[in-house]
């Protein structure tokens, strides 16, 4: 495409708008920003939690006192500043609803532009997906909760679970991430407001996709959540999360972990659609998400990560699987989008404990405008795991001349029985393909939309039916105009 | 239908085509010879848009409407088809899928709702048992990994599906086998009609005995100087172009 044609399409590229940054105009009680311990005690207090759990957050809370903020990853951006942050908010009134009429309608309106309905009966392709959905700091609401339990299967907001099933939670919260695993590992452990929490009883296939919506509201708040799955033997769930947030100049903070636990011959599918505000064209305001996700797989057990990230200012985030038991599988889709000023650093960490575990790891990174994109992952093969398996594929697709692409990979063998494969491509789309696609009557946009599909075709396959339109016309949105 | 007037284009500056004119009817057939590097591939760009090539001098006007400034997927949408010398490659793009976003975004300028999924099937497989393409076949990546022949076997697919009015062929006959050829000859030659036109870019007069041209054109650095019928064709593929280029000399 010629010089002038290209600059023109680039220019189109900002307009192209944020779907999500309306601001919902709803009562909230919000703390005075400032963390110490005593905001704590109150987040403690205002959710009615035992005592460990307090006890739990203030050692949290002092570990992360004395730790330093990362900064190795490839990104660039002014420290948060911490004391500048409200730890709880929450819409009022404190919603503990019954039925869909006793929710606000402010905020079944706002469900209903995330595109969530909120309808049980609603059943996409003939599957029905449970959904919990956290605004600000709190889950407002859980619906089939009542069909799953008929199963034995637990899926709440961790708060509540914290109160119905404090052993279960006891047990296994911090048990894959540790609190002091990093900085902002610490910080969650310390403020953490609510996330979901699952359980699937021995032998149980979930009849169902179980989802969450996180949505940040509230300004001058961060979103702290905690996700807790715990697949026990036999068990199969598959989970996904989906992420918006309002448009506004300031950065906020997102600092999220999840753990998964996978016992005995379990499978979990965790499937991510990152859509944080990223930011305007210029690069001011947008979230900066730094996330710590980490699965543990028991003996055969399985753990497939998929995400597609096109939201956020910065994103920080590898969702890793340690392979324990003897066979166990891991596997890392990712789709990466960054445009304008995004930046991300995200990919995977496969820890092989166990003989026969093997690991997939396929990471699609596209970047336009002035972005920076870079996969990280590292492949690990304990001393003892016999006859480990990795295949790692790192694919990068550059649109323009402005942006960045870079792939660190890390691998780490000390066991000479492991087989460890690594590909990685880079390339760009070409005027050729772009004059090809017009020539059959498909204009620039929607030629872009589709070689950009073709090219996170391998991950997008991997993710639910009922989400895998939804995220192509994500990319689409994400893209709009940047062609190189 | 295509009525090319003193066309001139260049690219980085250098002119290839220096002043060209042609004139296709309705329902007529026009090949078009001569060596490499006369120009033939750039003056199918040219008609289809690409705008690499700048347009120096010259009208190009397609069922009687000027087309200089028109994008190519406007063009597309008229009804011009290119069938590419060298079709590019599209990752995780089906054969497909491809297909169908081609053919409902002609529909779309058309102001025509997207064919049903249905509807689509059938189109396409019909258009592909013509071609002798297998659903595997359907469900390839975009050229990747393709054969020549395949290559060009998928470029008269897609014509056979979008049944354009005006369809230029860049070579589809080099390097195919003589079975392959008779399936595209068949392909082009099943959407002849009075009201369709087609330009045939080709080497090689044994194309020409499957596609009978109305018209033989021989294009020579940048310009059509010499047009006659079908005995044109032979005579070239027998004496080569020398006696063109002797002719020419003695012209000026
Ligand atoms: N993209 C391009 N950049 C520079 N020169 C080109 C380009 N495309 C074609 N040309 C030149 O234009 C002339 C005609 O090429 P082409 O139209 O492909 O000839 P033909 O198809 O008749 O063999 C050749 O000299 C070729 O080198
Ligand atoms: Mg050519």
């Amino acid at each position: 495409m010629a010089k002038k044609e290209e600059g023109k399409v680039i220019d189109e590229l900002t307009s192209s708008e944020y779907k999500y940054g309306f601001v919902t105009e709803i009562e909230s009680d919000t703390f005075a920003k400032g963390l110490s311990e005593d905001v704590i005690k109150a987040i403690s207090a205002k959710k009615e939690e035992p005592e460990w759990l307090l006890e739990w957050r203030l050692n949290a809370y002092k570990a992360w006192k004395t730790m330093e903020e990362p900064n190795w990853a490839h990104v660039d951006y002014p420290t948060p500043d911490f004391q500048d942050i409200s730890y709880y908010s929450a819409p009022k009134p404190k919603p503990e609803l019954e039925s869909l009429d006793e929710v606000d309608p402010e905020l079944l309106d706002t469900f209903s532009r995330l595109g969530i309905s909120l309808d049980e009966q609603k059943r996409l392709s003939g599957v029905a997906v449970a959904v919990d959905i956290v605004m600000d700091s709190v889950s407002v609401k859980t619906t089939f909760k009542d069909t799953l339990a008929k199963k034995g299967i637990i899926f709440m907001s961790i708060s509540e679970a914290i109160k119905e099933h404090p052993e279960l939670v006891r047990k296994h919260l911090g048990s894959v991430v540790p609190v002091k695993d990093n900085f902002y590992s610490a910080l969650n452990s310390a403020v953490f407001t609510d996330g979901s929490f699952c359980y699937i009883p021995e032998g149980v296939l979930c009849p169902m996709e179980l989802s969450t919506y996180f949505r940040i509201n509230e300004s001058g708040t961060g979103q702290f959540e905690r996700t807790l799955v715990i697949a026990d033997k036999g068990a199969r769930v598959s989970y996904l999360e989906g992420c918006t947030a309002p448009q506004r100049d300031e950065n906020q903070l997102h600092a999220a972990v999840v753990e998964l636990i996978a016992l005995e011959d379990a499978e979990i599918k965790y499937s991510t659609v990152q859509n944080w505000y990223p930011g305007s064209k210029e690069g001011k305001g947008g979230v900066f998400n730094f996330v710590t996700k980490r699965a543990v797989a028991e003996k055969n057990a399985k753990i497939s990560w998929t995400q597609v990230e096109t939201g956020s200012a910065v994103t920080w985030k590898y969702p890793s699987t340690v392979l324990k038991g003897d066979g166990a599988i891991g596997e890392f889709y990712s789709i990466a989008v960054t445009n304008n000023f995004q930046q991300a650093d995200t990919g995977t960490k496969m820890i092989h404990l166990g003989n026969n575990t093997k690991s997939t790891i396929i990471s699609k990174g596209i970047s336009a405008g002035k972005s920076q994109n870079s996969y990280r992952g590292l492949v690990k093969i304990a001393p003892n795991a016999k006859n480990a398996r990795n295949f790692s594929q790192c694919d990068s697709l550059l649109m323009g001349d402005t942006c960045g692409a870079h792939t660190f990979p890390y691998i780490e063998a000390k066991n000479s029985s492991s087989h460890i494969e690594h590909e990685a491509t880079t390339s760009k789309i070409s005027e050729d393909q772009l004059f090809y696609c017009n020539q059959r009557g498909i204009d620039t946009e929607k030629a872009v939309a589709l070689i950009v599909n073709g090219f996170g075709k391998e991950v997008l396959n991997k993710l639910p039916m009922e989400f895998a339109v939804e995220a192509q016309k994500l990319l689409e949105i994400s893209l709009e105009g940047s062609v190189g | 239908m295509l009525k090319i007037k003193d066309l001139k284009a260049s690219i980085d500056g250098k002119e290839i085509l220096k002043g060209l004119n042609l004139e296709v009817k309705p329902g007529e057939v026009h090949a078009v010879m001569g060596p490499n590097g006369a120009g033939k591939s750039t003056l199918s760009a040219v008609i289809a848009g690409k705008d690499t090539f700048e347009v120096t001098e010259g009208t190009i006007e397609f069922q009687g409407e000027i087309i200089n400034e028109l994008a190519p997927e406007d063009r597309a949408h008229k009804g011009i088809f290119m069938s590419f010398q060298h079709p590019v490659e599209i990752p995780g793009v089906t054969v497909t899928n491809f297909i169908k976003a081609s053919v409902n975004a002609k529909r779309a300028a058309e102001g025509k709702e997207d064919l049903t999924p249905g509807e689509m099937l059938k189109l396409i497989k019909e258009k592909a048992a013509m071609l002798e393409l297998d659903r595997k076949f359907l469900s390839r990546s975009l050229n990747q990994g393709f054969s020549g022949g395949e290559k060009k076997r998928n470029e008269i697919f897609q014509m056979a599906v979008l049944e354009p009015t005006l369809a230029i062929l860049d070579e589809t006959d080099s390097g195919l086998d003589i079975d392959a050829l008779r399936i595209v000859a068949n392909g082009v030659n099943n959407l002849k009609s009075p009201n369709r036109s087609a330009i045939v870019i080709t080497h090689y007069q044994r194309l020409l005995d499957y596609i009978v041209p109305d018209f033989v054109h021989v294009l020579f650095e940048g310009r059509i100087v010499k047009t006659g019928g079908k005995e044109l064709a032979m005579k070239l593929e027998e004496k080569g172009y020398d006696w063109i280029k002797e002719e020419l000399k003695a012209n000026n």
